[in-house]
């Protein structure tokens, strides 16, 4: 019963969150009040923490987290499967759609617009990773500017090699610069 | 385009692949995306990419699972999309049910920390890369230039929700195209 409970939950979450893992959050917090048994607001912010310094998707991660907490790995799996139901659902169904329309020109003319607003939104989560990283408030930090510099040219330049390098390569070093978090 | 040629477990592996390679979200997501699924597999352009984000955006769910639908359905159709998302978040399942009563003390631990402020730079310039790269290709015009500029300044200003700039978006794109379009044939 918990099990389906989980996946219902998850499933609704899924279903109303729009915009990506953060919209997740104000859920998260609904079920903490729903099921003060299950998670506490405690283990959202451990959880947030912890989405950040693992890979993955963070929405993902949440719904494993709570899923394994709740009833270990059966419950993780519940979880995150109720957590992607919706998406895949009416991901197809719109994938559908878009290929039988794909020619017609409104829908052409939409995406020409569309596309330069989501590069936009796309700087703008840069943007927000730009503000934690390379600013501390309305200091800049020098060091880590430094190396943004550094490593924006190297990826210009050496286009071939992979991203995870690059962020195996900035692990190590944030490791031996000691930068703060 | 349904090619033969891609299997399941193709497009399984490639998306939990690019699943253990993200840090941090969504848009962290983009440059492993091009990487993988654009430059190497080259099951979709880069034009595609922003097309499944926009979609994603709009609709609900989670980006990274939103864009893995789309591309497994265009590769094998439904069970391909349902087999691509499976790959996506099978990582995480993994990583975390495994941390998950040492996750607390991995998180406050200095190294691990640290590492991730430098994770953290290199995700500014990965990003950064991405974006220019996808701009040449959308930015064509003076049109989605004042677009994609305003966007920025109002989400920066402001941070409304995503929703209203992907309404504008469609609706910038249908005005201008219409115009351009009035104008070519008088």
């Amino acid at each position: 019963m918990t099990y389906l409970l989980l996946f219902w939950e998850f499933f609704k979450i899924g279903l109303f969150s729009v915009g990506g893992g953060l919209a997740t959050l104000p859920f998260l917090f609904r079920l903490a009040q729903t099921h003060p048994e299950w998670i506490t607001v405690n283990d959202i912010s451990n959880m947030i923490a912890v989405s950040e310094s693992t890979p993955g998707p963070m929405g993902i991660n949440m719904a494993t987290y709570t899923g394994s907490i709740v009833g270990g790995i059966f419950g993780s799996l519940c979880a995150t499967l109720g957590l992607v139901a919706p998406s895949i659902i009416i991901i197809l169904i719109i994938a559908r759609v878009l290929e039988k329309f794909s020619d017609n020109r409104y829908v052409k003319w939409a995406f020409y617009g569309l596309r330069a607003s989501v590069i936009a939104l796309i700087s703008y989560a840069g943007w927000q990773v730009f503000r934690i990283s390379l600013f501390d408030g309305s200091h800049i930090r020098l060091v880590e500017t430094a190396l943004f510099a550094v490593f924006l040219v190297l990826m210009l330049k050496l286009k071939k090699v992979h991203p995870i390098v690059w962020i195996g390569i900035a692990a190590v070093l944030g490791i031996l610069l000691k930068l703060p978090s | 385009m349904h090619e033969e040629k891609t299997t399941l477990p193709q497009l399984f592996w490639t998306f939990a692949k690019i699943g253990v390679m993200t840090f941090g979200g969504g848009y962290a997501m983009l440059p492993m995306l091009q990487r993988e699924v654009v430059e190497s597999r080259k099951w979709c352009t880069d034009s595609d990419l922003l097309d499944y984000f926009a979609v994603g955006q709009c609709t609900p769910g989670i980006i990274a699972v939103n864009t893995a639908t789309f591309i497994g359905y265009k590769q094998r159709g439904n069970i391909g999309g349902i087999v691509a998302t499976l790959g996506m978040v099978f990582p995480s399942l993994v990583i975390i049910t495994i941390l998950a009563s040492v996750l607390t003390a991995f998180e406050e631990n200095t190294y691990v920390q640290m590492a991730f402020s430098g994770i953290r730079v290199a995700v500014c310039a990965l990003i950064t890369v991405s974006v220019v790269k996808l701009a040449k290709k959308s930015i064509v015009d003076v049109p989605t230039l004042v677009l994609c500029l305003a966007t920025f300044v109002l989400m920066v200003v402001f941070s409304l929700s995503p929703v209203i700039f992907i309404a504008v978006g469609i609706l910038w794109g249908l005005l201008f195209s219409f115009l351009k379009e009035k104008r070519r044939k008088s």
